[in-house]
């Protein structure tokens, strides 16, 4: 074995497979590769941001139980002394959990999400809480409460959001992979300019008990990784259904840790891949990065090259997504933050015995909540109106109800000729420098038009890395009919080992080291 | 306060026609809250039946309990409601403390039970209450004011909210407007409730106790001038706690509105507060300025989607309706439709049912428990069914009357002892040695002492003055402290003093 020091090096920039396998032979220790993150979070994140919340001796103790456990001769859960990070939207029982708002700033839930609750039974280590955009509203980070977070590829860029915190301490090797949560792409939008692998799982087949609720008919948590197989791990460590989710799906996950190793293998033939045109596609560029194009032709060109049978599709309602969207979220976020009112959690401001309870209500709410989640308060709030509802939510939903059928006939009936998956660009652009789109939220929003046709129509789509362009990564997104994610991290898996072997290290060996602090 | 002036009410239907409509909640008997595992048993310490889930902690998710779905299609199908095929939960929005997740998840325009009705009847006149829907939301937690002189929250110190009865099921019953029951209106809305209570009793999915909340009722009342096409303008009142509150707020508002209307002035539709103290009721919010409460289906919840067989099961499985229960036993008792309507209201129709089974006459069993449990219920202040006397003892009184064991008073004294809990009437009897005397020694010496300890009595009976007899009865019941049967008495008086 290699000294301590040397190998905490080495630690952090292994994959998870890879570390499953030195820990259950004993070439490391759980308290080796912990302590081998940490060191990482305490040199780095102060640069990156990535951490709301670190508690480096509770991630000790965890670690040193595994450790125990494992002398010990005991039964280990499968994930037993792999460190992992949660993104804070989701409730750790006496953990601090903020949802990146001040509002919630110092609250220690009483109970586990049954994705934490599930990744503890697994073993895995809690390193910390990642940032993100207040309540999961964002695409950059920067409308978390308490601090923006830098992309590893270039510290004055954006690492996506709303799982910003999760992308940036994953791809700078402050975590092995972090679990992110998507609403309309905020885990496969930071997936993509931070290089990392990012899925979001058909809505329902992953619990949403105790994720602090967006909008609770698109929220999804998912894992992100720097490998698709990782990736595969994770999601079979947190799906599956949830009885204390009603949304919940009651079926078995499909095998997809599986489906990335028969991936991985690079055949593809016959499999039928459609290129949506309204994403990115012949007169649908506009807002588009050229590099992104590019390279996500290039990716498209190599399933060509594995087997697989690619065609344009048309998804004529794609284009209404963002509209959608940017009603129905708006409106149920405007009430699943109801319940943030100052009385039993959390901020209470004004309880001096000046104001009166619809007062200290208000001025909680005033200064517990940014302007991004005020703006969306508003805007859901007046969308819902008695005399609106049917022109703004009511019409958002139709929309959603054409969109979920073009992917319907994309992938085709009983007479099998449609396509078995569609992809795009992740996002429009790479990652942009911070602050460039702060004071427009339009240009803010237009970052998910690739990504918000699968959420609302509840299917699973992962984003893949393909490439650099301008020096900052590029994802291609993969969009399969609902809970057949396995076909996600198939044909991920396949154009990951396709691009590894072509370029002959992976995507993540190009990003440059930190400077030194 | 504002004191209202007031129309006298017999003069309030001289001039306007009343439209009544109620809207009740129902807190069912569930073991478990609507969305969540926590009990619901009543009285606990407050904040002690709550979790993440009924306390909207973020992240939590609510799960919907099929046997308040049950209960919920119970209740419709008792009124003859549509079963909807297929319905959703709604969030009602808007910010209160008592509610914690700044929305009350309730039903809105996917009830699960739509249309039916409910007929009452007051004074021998039947009238057809129509429902308009039958629904299932959640109950709110409990506010306490403290520090304000009326226990509002204008004017407290501070609150303090009991989340128990958060997210306890609570079923909504909407009536439609209830025209053409004119002075009867609020006897009409009493009538309704407690109809309504009975049948929610029957079905046994709540204990509907009024003064425990687990039964309220939101009164609804507008006037319109006698003839008039129109209706008027509705005032709805809130939280009108009992059975006769429901008569009195009617009442009070019919009074009320009549002299507003008298005085050309205008009714403002608004929610108005029912005060038990002094039967009148003040105004709260007006609708003007009222909540737009921003319904929409609830995302957290998947549909109700109740299928066709649990349905049919479930109407199956509904016990005999009160109404039907009372036709019936009209019939075996062989009583007229008041008997039954006072049998009824004094809460006695089903201990009298049981005093039947456990085997005595129909018309006994009316007469003890109308009677003198009646009054004895009305002295100690309480319920017939909560007397320390079971009917099946009821009935065992009333066959040591008919077998002639005891009389009338003597039952009354074997009754006071069983309801000081020392035993069956059998057992009383026996111990006591409380049963009537038959034509023993004892009787013939006690018989035989009168009319030796009177001969001035005799003589008279004997010249003919036969009510006479009278005052040697009463002297021999005297000797024998109640236990001699009157009229074997007076027949070993007639035939001795005859013969003498």
């Amino acid at each position: 074995m290699s000294t301590p020091g040397a190998m905490s090096t080495d630690l952090t920039t292994l994959d998870v497979a890879a570390l499953q396998s030195a820990l259950s032979t004993g070439e490391v220790s759980a308290v080796e590769v912990t302590r081998a993150h940490l060191d990482r979070i305490a040199a780095d994140d102060a640069r990156l941001g990535a951490y709301l919340h670190v508690d480096p001796d509770a991630a000790l103790a965890a670690a040193a139980e595994v450790d125990r456990a494992r002398a010990a001769g005991g039964e280990l859960g499968p994930l037993a002394g792999i460190p992992v990070a949660l993104k804070d939207v989701v409730v750790t029982e006496g953990v601090p959990t903020t949802s990146g708002s001040k509002i919630l700033e110092g609250w220690r839930p009483p109970y586990d999400a049954t994705v934490a609750g599930r990744l503890k039974a697994a073993g895995t280590v809690l390193l910390g809480k990642t940032n993100m955009d207040e309540f999961a509203m964002g695409s950059s980070t920067e409308n978390s409460a308490y601090r923006p977070t830098r992309n590893p590829w270039d510290l004055d860029r954006i690492p996506g959001g709303s799982s910003g915190g999760s992308s940036a301490a994953v791809a700078g090797h402050l975590a092995p992979w972090a679990i992110g949560t998507d609403t309309g792409g905020s885990i496969r939008q930071p997936a993509a300019v931070t290089g990392l692998v990012g899925h979001k799982p058909t809505y329902g087949s992953v619990s949403r008990y105790g994720l602090i609720a967006f909008s609770s008919s698109l929220d999804q948590a998912g894992p992100m990784a720097r490998t698709v197989l990782d990736a595969a791990l994770l999601h079979e460590a947190i799906g599956g259904h949830d009885p204390r989710d009603s949304t919940s799906i009651d079926a078995p996950l499909p095998g997809l840790v599986a489906a990335a190793r028969q991936g991985a293998r690079g055949d593809l033939s016959g499999l039928k891949v459609g290129v949506v045109t309204e994403l990115g596609g012949d007169g649908h560029q506009e807002g588009y990065g050229a590099g992104v194009l590019e390279r996500v032709a290039a990716a498209v060109a190599l399933l060509t090259e594995l087997g697989a049978e690619v065609r344009p599709v048309s998804c004529p309602s794609f284009d209404l997504a963002l509209a959608a969207y940017y009603l129905i979220a708006p409106s149920e976020a405007s009430s699943n933050l109801a319940r943030f009112d100052g009385v039993r959690f959390g901020l209470r401001v004004g309880d001096d015995g000046s104001a009166d309870l619809d007062e200290v209500m208000a001025l909680t709410r005033e200064q517990g909540f940014g302007p991004e989640v005020k703006r969306r308060i508003i805007l859901g709030t007046y969308a819902l109106s008695s005399g609106y509802y049917e022109a703004y939510y009511g019409q958002a939903q139709k929309v959603r109800t054409l969109i979920t059928r073009d992917f319907t006939a994309a992938y085709g009936g009983a007479d099998g000729g449609g396509v078995d998956v569609l992809v795009s660009p992740t996002s429009p652009t790479v990652a942009w420098p911070i602050g460039a789109r702060v004071d427009d939220p339009i240009a803010m929003y237009a970052a998910d038009l690739c990504t918000l046709p699968a959420s609302l129509a509840g299917v699973p789509a992962i984003s893949v890395p393909c490439g650099l362009s301008e020096g900052l990564p590029v994802g291609l997104q993969v969009m399969a009919p609902a809970l057949a994610d396995d076909r996600c991290y198939r044909v991920a898996a396949a154009l990951e080992a396709a691009q590894d072997a072509a370029r002959g290290h992976r995507l993540l060996d190009e990003l440059p080291t930190p400077a030194a602090a | 306060m504002t004191t209202d002036r007031l129309v006298e009410f017999d003069e309030v239907t001289t001039r306007y026609e009343p439209v009544i409509g109620l809207e009740t909640h129902v807190e069912l008997g569930t073991a478990s809250k609507m969305f969540c595992g926590c009990s619901t048993t009543f009285g606990a310490e407050p904040n002690t039946q709550t979790c993440p889930v009924c306390l909207g902690l973020p992240g939590s998710l609510p799960v919907a309990n099929e046997a308040a779905v049950a209960a919920t299609i119970q209740i419709g199908l008792a009124l003859g409601s549509e079963i909807a095929p297929w319905c959703r939960f709604a969030r009602k929005n808007y910010f209160y403390p008592d509610i914690p997740k700044g929305f009350q998840t309730s039903q809105y325009d996917e009830p699960l039970c739509v249309g039916g009705h409910l007929d009452v009847e007051v004074d021998g006149e039947t009238y057809r209450v129509e429902i308009e829907r039958v629904h299932l939301e959640e109950d709110t937690g409990k506010n306490l004011h403290v520090g304000g002189a009326t226990g509002r929250i204008h004017g407290a110190d501070h609150s303090l909210v009991d989340y128990n009865r958060a997210g306890i099921p609570l079923v909504e019953i909407v009536t439609r407007p209830v025209p053409g029951a004119g002075a009867r209106a609020p006897e009409v809305a009493r009538a309704y409730v407690t109809e309504l209570r009975e049948i929610v009793q029957a079905l046994g999915v709540s204990d509907v106790r009024m003064e425990q909340g687990s039964l309220r009722c939101d009164v609804n009342i507008s006037l319109n001038p006698a003839g008039a096409a129109e209706w008027g303008t509705r005032t709805e009142t809130k939280n009108v706690n009992s059975l006769r509150s429901v008569e009195r707020a009617v009442r009070y508002e019919m009074r009320r509105q009549a002299a507003r209307l008298d005085d050309g002035g205008r009714i403002v539709q608004e929610t108005r507060h029912f005060h038990e103290d002094t039967g009148s009721t003040s105004a709260g919010r007006s609708k003007e300025e009222a909540t737009d409460y921003r319904y929409f289906p609830e995302p957290d919840l998947v549909p109700i989607a109740a299928d066709a067989d649990w349905i049919a099961g479930l109407k199956a499985g509904l016990p005999e309706l009160p109404a039907a229960r009372r036709s019936r036993l009209q019939q075996e008792w062989g009583i007229s439709g008041n008997e039954m309507t006072w049998l009824a209201n004094a809460g006695a129709l089903g201990l009298v049912e049981e005093t039947v089974a456990a085997g005595a006459s129909p018309t006994d069993a009316r007469k003890w428990w109308l009677g003198d449990l009646a009054r004895r219920a009305n002295e100690a202040g309480s319920e017939l069914a909560e007397l320390a006397v079971t009917p099946a003892q009821v009935a065992e009184l009333a066959g040591l009357i008919a077998e002639g064991t005891i009389n009338d008073k003597l039952a009354r004294q074997v009754l006071d002892r069983v309801l000081a809990g020392e035993g069956d009437p059998a057992k009383v009897v026996e111990a006591q040695g409380l049963a009537v005397l038959g034509e023993s020694d004892e009787l013939v010496a006690a018989v035989e002492a009168a009319i030796a300890g009177a001969p001035d009595v005799v003589a008279k009976v004997q010249s003919g003055k036969v009510q006479a007899l009278g005052a040697l009865v009463g002297a021999v019941m005297k000797t024998t402290r109640g236990k001699a049967d009157a009229a074997t008495v007076r027949r070993m008086l007639e035939e001795r003093v005859h013969t003498s």
